[in-house]
């Protein structure tokens, strides 16, 4: 029996096992011992890092223990992406568990945002959902809803609280019975090989003949040179939490199933491995 | 909602109608005729066609119209030749009808008209008050007239026997010429028109309709006897009016009126129940003076009326009590016509363009609506053409000097016409067009095509006197057209024939007229939609067609019905649009099953080999407080405020359980009670007027009868709440998604779903699982009944008999978002009725009145006389149910009532009568009215026929073998589904099977085995059903048990249960696989209401009446324990969920329990439980065992759902 609620729970649940390292130049009183944990995809790794944190407190100097940042394989890991994302970006095809490094000294402030407290990342969480709702309902829906709706929403993130969350997001997701979709889909399309952080162009779920608008019309419209010509060589992967989905895959569909909390399809494209 | 027609004709008379549902025009399947005027109904619709002959279009179905005709064959003993057809010159015939005054022979019969058909030839009806008699079918009494018994006995001198014989209404898909037997002399004049309605004056018989119509010498004519078996009526009578008539509308109840030549409309006024003809008129003068009334239309509380310079009018006040209503209100727009239909909606034919326009907006607030919006429904036979119109405003601006000449120059010339056929663009077809029969004569002669008849008459038509008389005013060519109609009106005298060539003259004339009077421009472009353009090919062709008529009398439009009448779309055809229950493509889809693969395989990669992880986010107690009221539990009983939490948390399996805490103060002291929701095995929702609130039941407070009972202050704080709780239940015993095809399903009597997962335990002893122990969850939808199989098919009736298909989903009603499924929820509608008594006392002074007795009940009250429920403090039964009628006088009660709907007793509360004896002190009348639930579920509709029961076999064999499900209509009728299969569960079609009498019960075993009962309580068994013979051969009588009479029946694998109508349940001994029948039934328990056979011979009920700890519920699901294959009839009783319960079905549940478990169980049952029974119930009698206790004393104010 599979329902489309099934896939909302799949995505929600998704986990990255990550073995978390302190940098080699950190000044430790002690060894710092590696720590493992499974890091929820759709969260922030500033929101779900707290036992991190406390994890290599206790053998570092106290004036050494400042901000703390991450990166993987020599880039700094954005905080506020969320952190499915940032694997399938980073590290997608490479073996499990996921390793980072974790720092506190030389914050690299042109590459990482500061994330002083959790209300920043509640902001900036907000901020995107406010704005997939502009882009899906001219954000009469999110409009619409109470203070304590908007708290539900991140407290259900925060807390991993699936029903919690649903229980609100869902009215987020719906479209009127007359319309076949939303007004745009929210979405991002990240690229590692490129210096721009990421393309956002307004995109309609279906066409003007009618046709619902496809995963494949989306990459062809918004970034063509991802897409594998008819008889070329496939030589970049479309990911999505993990998954490439098939190219027919209608994009309204993709956004009220497989969209990140923040309301947002954050797509990576990663060049195939070649192996 | 099932979908409905809207009926027009356009200007060529040809007939279309367009669904609810669609977006095309389709042609009437019956199109050999051109008809002038349409009026529908559900059922049918009623047509004037050209040749002005009245013409009925019964819609078929599955089925049949039948008509019993009977016939009764006496005989008296003589001591030769012992019962012989030689009576006494004192005795009735020897045949004779039931009271024996009226000679009837069996070739006296004959087909009232050549619709009908002899269904079978003449047969003796062998049973007799619900009995089987002995062969030949005879009754025996002492003497004519008597009463008749079955049995001969010595002193039985005279016999009789019935015979029977049906005839079928033949005629259906089809217009069937209404034939008339009157006295030729007698014969109305051809009509010109026609109104059907009046199917709401009374709720029974079904299929009543009142049918007035108009001829063309102004009167009005009734058709007598119009119901559902005879749905041509019997004869026309003449009604007087005060005038000559010229049109007539009739509403679904008691609203007729009907505008006259003068410009009046009239009201019929006194029409009701009895009297569905009224009794007098009364006049309702226009709007203004100089412009009379054209065409007015009436629905059940609304009169819309188009005068003479096309403005449309609202008549402000208009109901029963009021059929006249206080005064015109001016409407927006121009226009030829109005019609109003179903639902008080309203459609139109503007002036302008002859499009036909709905009154959107028209609610039972808003009656007058918002705004007229054009249907652009295309035809069928446009979509492939393309052909862009000739402008019809430059046309007709271009043109329109020259018609109003020429139409006046029929006025003043009066013969030779045909002259001023000088306008190229006037094609001879015309002619063809039904109301134009004065052009039609300016080219009458020239036309092939037309029909002789019409060109004959009208070139005969001497005309002498009217023109004579128009021509007279024709200096005042205003005035000219208003009087013309009033010269005609002296001339009632005519001969009919003549006649209705003038009245088409009228018509044809009074456009024009008008053209050249009021306002020359735009007036004069309506007339152009009849006169310029009349190139038939040319409108063959044109995207928009030219509307004459339009009725709406059988379409149903709601504020929740999407029509998509007001754009043209194209490529679609309609039965695309179709709801359909497979599978939709989308599902299916390639990407959709690689998403779902590729989430697991990311699922397994990524988290398989790393659960010894620890989790980033440890799982916290959630918890959600609010203030509710709560039912004390301890006394005194009353709501008190409670503070509630619930509080939410995970184990380390990730499975999640729920405690729920209220808070109450007792005696200034802090005190809570809690509850583990994993235990709670059913929230119920109690909705009435004065609180919102539900029930939770664990199996403790099963066995006491006992719920706990929370209120909140809000409809949507409840449905917050009880969605929250009934996702946390399901959570914590890990149900999600449909229901399995083993379900259990149950209906209260609120019409609330619920499904319960049947554990393999439930019915496989040793250690068989307690009902009270079932978890019930709730599926959205309202219902009276449902069934189902173990192939997961599932059907359900709605109160207002509606039949369902279940869909395959979950959720609905409250069960928003996540614990309901996506797709497969529709909505869904019921409407039943909700009624309180008038009471009345006789005294010797004023006769009955409503002043009772200090000690009577309130005058106005329920049922049971003990609350008092007047028609303006009865609300509906909860805020999810409005109002949709009146209230109503109700006919349809037990005992049967006087003409006025009373009752009679001698005193209160006692058992009434329908009529009034000397010894009547009291009388009481029932009041119904009707009231609508709007809701949403797993459910679709399967129209159109409504049924009474329903019945699925529980397995077949193989998945391609169509399933077997029977059904009896609300009617009584007997139907077979044809095509109901897993990837169908709605199936095909009906089969009608036949029957003498009505039923009310049916039910299939899983080897073919139909048994049902009849409304007279007599049992039948259906011989040689099979999957190659669905419908079987024909019905063996069996024998009721001694002095009962059944009213339901159900069959398991083997067993045949049946329930009597005093609650006896009742088992049928000796079947076996050569004698399906049995041979006698054998008590089982008494106080039962329904009962449930499943595939495994397993016996559930609805009991009526069950002990509890703390109180006494009526309704209550019991399950038979013990039943074995040789102790088929079971031992004892367990108890499950209830009160307020209606029905459940257990027919799913086929999960066979262990062979060896079985028979060691049986002897241990056999030794123990009947010792128990007797140590609780002994010395009840021989009936003792597995009785259901009863004492009445109890109260029953705990119990959750009342009945």
């Amino acid at each position: 029996m599979t329902d489309d609620k099934d896939v909302l729970r799949d995505v929600w649940f998704g986990r990255i096992p990550t073995c978390f390292t302190l940098y080699q130049d950190e000044i430790t009183e002690r060894e710092a011992e590696p720590y493992y944990l499974l890091l929820p995809r759709i969260s922030y790794l500033t929101l779900v890092t707290d036992k991190v944190k406390k994890h290599f407190q206790k053998v570092m100097r106290q004036d050494d223990f400042t901000e703390i940042w991450f990166e993987y394989e020599g880039t700094p890991l954005k905080w506020h992406y969320p952190i499915g994302l940032l694997f399938d970006l980073h590290a997608s095809n490479t073996a499990l568990p996921w390793n980072i490094t974790v720092h506190f000294k030389n914050f690299p402030e042109k590459d990482l945002l500061h994330c002083p407290s959790k209300d920043v990342i509640e902001a900036h969480f907000m901020a995107c959902v406010k704005e997939a709702d502009a882009l899906k309902h001219k954000s009469q829906v999110i409009n619409e809803m109470q203070k304590k709706d908007h708290k539900q929403l991140w407290m259900g993130l925060q807390n991993d609280k699936f029903d919690q969350f649903w229980a609100i997001n869902r009215k987020l997701m719906e479209c009127p019975p007359e319309d076949s979709g939303f007004r745009y889909i929210p979405f991002r399309l990240y690229q590692v090989t490129t210096e721009r952080p990421f393309i956002q162009k307004l995109f309609r779920p279906v066409a003007a003949d009618g046709q619902l608008n496809t995963l494949g019309d989306l990459l062809k419209e918004v970034c063509p040179a991802a897409v594998t010509p008819e008889d070329g060589e496939k030589k970049n992967q479309v990911m999505i939490h993990g998954i490439e989905p098939m190219l027919e895959t209608p994009v309204q569909w993709l956004s009220e199933h497989m969209s990140y909390p923040d309301n947002f399809l954050h797509i990576s494209i990663i060049p195939q491995p070649t192996d | 909602m099932a979908n409905s027609l809207l009926w027009a004709v356009d200007i060529f008379g040809r007939v279309y109608t367009l669904s609810t549902a669609g977006q095309y025009w389709e042609l009437c399947k019956d199109r050999q005729l051109e008809f002038k005027r349409v009026s529908a109904v559900k059922q049918c619709c009623w047509g004037i066609a050209c040749d002005h002959q009245v013409y009925a279009y019964v819609f078929s179905s599955d089925v049949p119209i039948r008509y019993q005709e009977e016939t009764y064959e006496n005989q008296r003993w003589n001591p030769v030749g012992g019962f012989c057809e030689k009576l006494m010159p004192s005795d009735r015939w020897q045949w004779s009808d039931v009271s024996g005054l009226k000679h009837q022979q069996l070739d006296s019969f004959t087909l009232p008209s050549p619709h009908w058909e002899w269904e079978s030839d003449w047969y003796v009806d062998e049973n007799i008050g619900g009995e089987p008699t002995e062969k030949g079918g005879w009754t025996y009494a002492i003497d004519f007239p008597a009463t008749y018994a079955k049995d001969k006995k010595w002193n039985s001198c005279v016999r009789r026997r019935r015979w029977i014989r049906y005839r079928r209404y033949k005629s259906r898909d089809i217009w069937a010429k209404i034939t008339s037997h009157d006295d030729p002399k007698q014969l109305p004049d051809p009509f010109s028109d026609i109104s059907v309605g009046g199917w709401e004056i009374t709720d029974e018989p079904v299929g009543r309709l009142s049918v007035w119509a108009v001829s063309l010498q102004g009167r009005v004519w009734y058709r007598e006897d119009i119901c559902h078996q005879n749905p041509e009526g019997s004869l026309w009578s003449l009604i007087a009016t005060p005038g000559e008539a010229v049109q007539i509308s009739c509403g679904p109840y008691d609203l007729l009126w009907a505008t006259l030549w003068e410009g009046q409309a009239i009201v019929r006024e006194g029409i009701d129940r009895n009297n569905p003809q009224g009794l007098s008129w009364t006049i309702v003068e226009p709007p203004s003076s100089e412009n009379g009334i054209l065409h007015v239309s009436v629905g059940v509380n609304v009169v819309w009326a188009v005068t003479k310079d096309r403005k449309v009018w609202f008549r402000r006040g208009v109901n029963s009590h009021n059929p006249r209503g206080t005064s015109w209100i001016e409407m927006v727009g121009e226009m030829m016509m109005v019609n109003v239909g179903l639902n008080d909606q309203v459609w139109g034919i503007c002036c302008d363009n002859r499009a036909v326009y709905f009154r959107q907006g028209v609610t039972p607030s808003e009656l007058s609506g918002k705004m007229w919006k054009a249907i652009v429904a295309g035809r069928e036979s446009d979509s492939s053409q393309t052909s862009s119109s000739t402008s019809l405003l430059s046309a007709g601006c271009f043109f329109s000097d020259d018609i109003r000449e020429q139409t006046n120059s029929i006025i003043h010339g009066d013969a030779d016409v045909s002259s001023d056929t000088e306008s190229p663009q006037l094609d001879p077809h015309l002619a063809e067009m039904p109301r134009l029969g004065a052009v039609a004569s300016t080219s009458g002669n020239d036309t092939g095509s037309q029909p002789a008849e019409v060109s004959t008459k009208l070139a005969a038509d001497p005309l002498d006197s009217a023109p004579r008389e128009a021509s007279c005013a024709s200096d005042d060519g205003e005035k000219a057209g208003l009087e013309k109609p009033t010269s005609t009106a002296d001339q009632g005298s005519q001969p009919a024939e003549l006649q209705w060539t003038n009245i088409d003259l009228k018509e044809a004339l009074k456009k024009p007229l008008l053209s050249a009077s009021t306002f020359t421009e735009t007036s004069s472009l309506s007339s152009l939609g009849m006169f310029s353009v009349g190139d038939e090919e040319h409108y063959g062709a044109d995207e928009h067609p030219l509307w004459a008529w339009v009725s709406g009398g059988g379409c149903l439009v709601n504020s929740h019905s999407t029509l998509k009448w007001f754009t043209l779309q194209s490529g679609l055809l309609p039965s695309v649009q179709s709801l359909s229950l497979s599978i939709s493509p989308a599902q299916t889809a390639a990407w959709r099953k690689q998403i779902f693969q590729q989430l697991s395989e990311r699922t397994k990669r990524e988290l398989e080999n790393f659960r010894h992880y620890e989790q980033a986010i440890e799982q916290s107690v959630w918890v959600k407080t609010g203030t509710l009221q709560w039912w004390r539990s301890g006394k005194p009983h009353k709501w008190t405020d409670v503070r509630v939490a619930l509080e939410q948390f995970t184990g380390n399996d990730g499975i999640r359980d729920s405690i729920l805490f209220i808070y109450y103060m007792d005696h200034e002291e802090k005190k809570y009670i809690h509850v583990f929701l994993n235990e709670v095995t059913i929230l119920v929702e109690v909705l009435n007027d004065a609180k919102h609130s539900f029930a939770l039941y664990t199996p403790e407070r099963t066995k006491q009868r006992w719920p706990i009972r929370l209120a909140a202050a809000t409809e949507q704080e409840m449905h917050d709440w009880l969605a929250l709780l009934s996702m946390s239940c399901c959570e914590s015993r890990q149900i999600q998604g449909p229901p399995s095809h083993q379900a259990i399903w149950s209906v209260t009597c609120k019409g609330d779903v619920f499904v319960s997962e049947p554990s393999p335990e439930l019915e496989a002893a040793p250690h068989l699982m307690p009902c009270d122990q079932m978890f019930w969850r709730q599926i959205g939808g309202h219902l009276r009944l449902i069934e189902c199989n173990c192939r997961g098919i599932v059907w359900g009736i709605g109160y207002d008999h509606t039949a369902w298909v279940y869909t395959g989903g979950y959720g609905g009603g409250f069960i928003q978002g996540l614990a309901s499924s996506a797709d497969n929820i529709y909505m869904q509608s019921d409407v039943k009725c909700v009624y309180i008594y008038e009471n009345q006392r006789w005294n010797p002074v004023t006769g009955y009145s409503s002043r009772g007795l200090p000690t009577d009940r309130y005058m106005w009250s329920d049922v049971s006389g003990l609350q008092e429920c007047t028609k303006v403090n009865t609300k509906p039964p909860s805020p999810q149910w409005s109002w949709v009628s009146d209230w109503y006088i109700d006919f349809n009660v037990s005992g049967g009532t006087d003409r006025e709907g009373w009752q009679y007793a001698a005193d209160f509360p006692a058992s009434y009568h329908g009529h009034k004896t000397m010894k009547d002190f009291v009388r009481r009348r029932r009041w119904a009215r009707k009231c609508k639930i709007i809701t949403n579920g797993p459910w679709l509709e399967v129209p159109p026929i409504t049924l009474w029961d329903i019945t699925i076999i529980p397995s077949s064999a193989t998945s391609e073998e169509p399933i077997a499900l029977w059904a009896v209509s609300d009617k009584g009728d007997v139907l077979c589904r044809l095509g109901v299969t897993l990837q169908d569960p709605a199936g095909t079609s009906w089969l009608h099977v036949g029957t003498d009498q009505p039923f009310v019960s049916v039910s299939i075993g899983a080897c073919h085995q139909v048994w049902a009962v009849a409304r007279d309580g007599s049992t039948f068994y259906r011989g040689s059903v099979s999957p190659k013979k669905p419908a079987g051969d024909c019905w063996y009588h069996i024998p009721s048990p001694p002095k009962q009479k059944l009213k339901q029946v159900s069959v398991g694998r083997t067993s045949v249960l049946a329930v009597d109508k005093n609650g006896n349940l009742w088992y049928r001994q000796g079947i076996t696989p050569s004698y399906p029948q049995g041979s006698n039934w054998d008590h089982v328990s008494n106080n039962i209401r329904k009962v449930s056979v499943g595939p495994l011979d397993q016996v559930w009920v609805i009991a009526d009446k069950v002990q509890g700890s703390r109180s006494l519920s009526c309704g209550t699901v019991c399950h038979r324990t013990g039943v074995q294959p040789l102790e088929p009839k079971g031992l004892s009783w367990d108890y499950g969920i209830g009160g307020g319960w209606e029905h459940i079905t257990v027919r799913g549940n086929a999960t066979e329990s262990p062979k060896a478990a079985l028979h060691e169980t049986s002897e241990e049952y056999s030794a123990k439980a009947p010792a128990v029974e007797t140590e609780e119930h002994g010395g009840k009698g021989d009936h003792s065992k597995g009785m259901l206790l009863v004492n009445e004393g109890q109260e029953l104010d705990g119990n959750a759902v009342s009945c």
